[in-house]
């Protein structure tokens, strides 16, 4: 568990953060220039507060009231760079035991084999990292940050540099690792499908500030913080389960508390646990059950409230058994319509609007 | 076949001791000012830098009587290493070997100062988020980085050592077997009648170990090189 609070001044910019992150993945989601970097950063002890504490697992790492301030190699904290950062004059092998071979016996808490075997780079052991795929690099910048016993893993946007074929390559291995090593992980990221696939908690971060924090799918649903989430993908997640897969036809077909969602094809075995996405601005409303429609999706629910928006634009919040999506509509179709907060309504949406990039499978 | 004389066996021999005690006794002295100059910020910084690379900007004539002046017998610190350690430096080849690291310490410093700045302190960051501490960092890290700066110091200082001439021969005169490097010895052969021949000799024994030293710089460099890009 690590507890954050803390401020730091830089020219004319001010972090003035209050965090906390426990097991699980924990993004810091935010535009460039939100501080999310300063504040791992800090965490790390490669640069210092103005004034504040902060503490991993009830041991003080930095407190100005007290002077307290370890050095960054007494931390123990697990850094993975945006730019890997690995040492060119060492194999993949002396790069991942750097840290490792600093840990003593006793407090090795990842087996060297079973970092090299997730991350599949046992191959890679006798080269030098210039001769390495950027991909590749990052993993092993990930085993290496792991086998030194971190007791929480810091990742700078790991796959920012990376190509998107590179990105879906890596982006399961790090979803992998939260829970096959019990290692929390603070992951910064601007980059809404990652925090999508990998986040069990969001702190949104503007200015310096994190403005709101609390469970992913909590967080992505809010109306209020749309502006911070993402403008054209604004929309609500829900969590849902893969139920079944129609072939023919392409689809498949997945299990909510509110029904049943057909969405594109998943490439992901029935039962498994996902997370999807479904944008605002492609879902639409109707006051009565529709007849015979080309939209595979008509969800029942009750209107939760009526917000509008810059642009006579209307966000419609739908709780559909449990599971709350969000409609955009225009202000001209909330009023004609009548749509109030407490009145039932039906939620359309195309099965074609949700693919690949809007489904994530997740434990 | 050419067969080297005893002479310019005696010349050789101390040329390569003179000039490679130079470089080996000056190289962490080179290398902890190259460090301080490459990462510090301090009152004074510029003073320093222009102190460590006056000698090649005065003439080495003045540099070798400076240090006859310091170091000599009588001066105030030659005395001292006399009266304490019984060292004298003077018209002994460990003089000659000082004055050499005087006059090519500023070559050094500048190449391995340029490598030390063109090193990723991100990487050394990451050391320390491994557990490395600042020290170790540098051993593990920063100095195996500057490598090929540290090199070209070498070679550069240890090529200016062979050529020194100036303040070794104001310093430490000229003593057949003690302080007769190769260009002293030549120069002795150049003021005397008939010494044509023996001084192209030692010419080209100059030339030859000045271009071994290059190239062996050269081959240690790409090796290095190769060794990063994997």
């Amino acid at each position: 568990m690590l507890e954050l609070s803390v401020k730091r001044r830089q020219g004319d910019f001010l972090l003035d953060l209050d965090l906390t992150a426990g097991p699980g993945v924990t993004a810091l989601f935010g535009a460039s220039g939100s501080g999310k970097t300063s504040a791992i950063n800090l965490v790390a002890g490669l640069a210092l507060p103005d004034s504040g504490r902060i503490k991993i697992d009830g041991r003080v790492l930095y407190e100005s009231a007290s002077g307290i301030d370890v050095a960054p190699e007494k931390r123990r904290i697990g850094y993975v760079f945006q730019e890997h950062r690995l040492f060119p004059h060492l194999s993949v092998r002396s790069n991942l035991t750097f840290g490792w071979n600093r840990v003593p016996k006793a407090e090795r808490s990842v087996a060297f084999d079973a970092v090299v075997e997730v991350l599949g780079i046992a191959p890679l052991l006798d080269r030098r990292p210039a001769g390495l795929s950027g991909g590749e690099k990052q993993r092993v910048a990930i085993g290496r940050a792991l086998l030194a016993s971190p007791r929480i893993l810091l990742m700078d946007e790991p796959l920012a540099s990376l190509d998107a074929g590179r990105k879906a390559e890596l982006l399961p291995f790090i979803a992998d690792l939260a829970r096959r090593f019990t290692i929390p992980i603070l992951y910064v990221s601007h980059a809404m499908d990652e925090v999508l696939r990998l986040a069990d908690t969001l702190v949104l971060m503007a200015n310096g500030r994190a403005v709101a924090s609390g469970p992913t799918e909590e967080i992505l649903s809010r109306a209020d913080l749309r502006h911070l989430t993402g403008h054209g993908e604004a929309g609500a997640v829900i969590r849902a389960t893969v139920s079944h897969h129609i072939d023919e036809f392409g689809v498949t077909a997945l299990g909510f508390s509110g029904g049943t969602l057909l969405t594109g094809r998943v490439e992901l075995p029935p039962g498994a646990s996902v997370r999807v996405r479904i944008h605002a601005r492609d879902v639409a409303l109707a006051t009565d059950a529709p007849g015979r429609l080309s939209v595979r999706n008509v969800l029942a629910g009750r209107v939760l409230s009526v917000t509008a928006t810059a642009d006579h634009q209307v966000d419609v919040m739908l709780d559909c058994g449990g599971a709350v999506i969000w409609s955009r509509i225009t202000a001209l179709a909330q009023s004609q319509l009548c749509l109030e907060p407490g009145m039932n309504a039906f939620a359309l949406l195309k099965a074609v609007t949700v693919t690949g990039g809007d489904i994530a499978g997740r434990p | 076949m050419f067969t080297l004389t005893p002479l310019e066996i005696e010349a050789l021999h101390l040329s390569l001791l003179v000039s490679g005690w130079a470089v080996a006794a000056s190289l962490p002295l080179g290398i902890l000012c190259a460090w301080v100059l490459a990462r510090l910020t301090f009152p004074g910084k510029t003073l320093l830098d222009g102190i460590i690379h006056l000698p090649l900007v005065l003439p080495p004539v003045v540099v070798g009587y400076i240090l006859l002046v310091m170091l000599g017998r009588r001066g105030p610190v030659g005395s001292l290493l006399f009266d304490w350690f019984g060292v004298t430096l003077a018209f002994t080849w460990k003089g000659a070997a000082i004055a050499s690291a005087v006059i090519s310490f500023p070559l050094m410093v500048r190449a391995i100062r340029l490598s030390l700045e063109g090193v990723d302190r991100g990487l050394e960051q990451a050391a320390r988020t491994l557990g490395c501490g600042p020290v170790r960092t540098f051993f593990t890290v920063t100095l195996p980085l500057v490598t090929p700066g540290l090199l070209t110091g070498l070679i550069l200082g240890f090529a200016r050592s062979l050529s020194e001439f100036g303040a070794t021969i104001t310093f430490v005169s000229n003593i057949p077997g003690e302080t007769r490097t190769l260009p002293i010895a030549l120069y002795a052969l150049t003021q005397v009648p008939g010494g044509d021949e023996a001084a192209i000799r030692l010419c080209v024994i100059s030339v030859m170990v000045a271009f071994a030293a290059l190239l062996a710089s050269e081959i240690l460099a790409r090796r290095v090189q190769a060794r990063m890009k994997g």
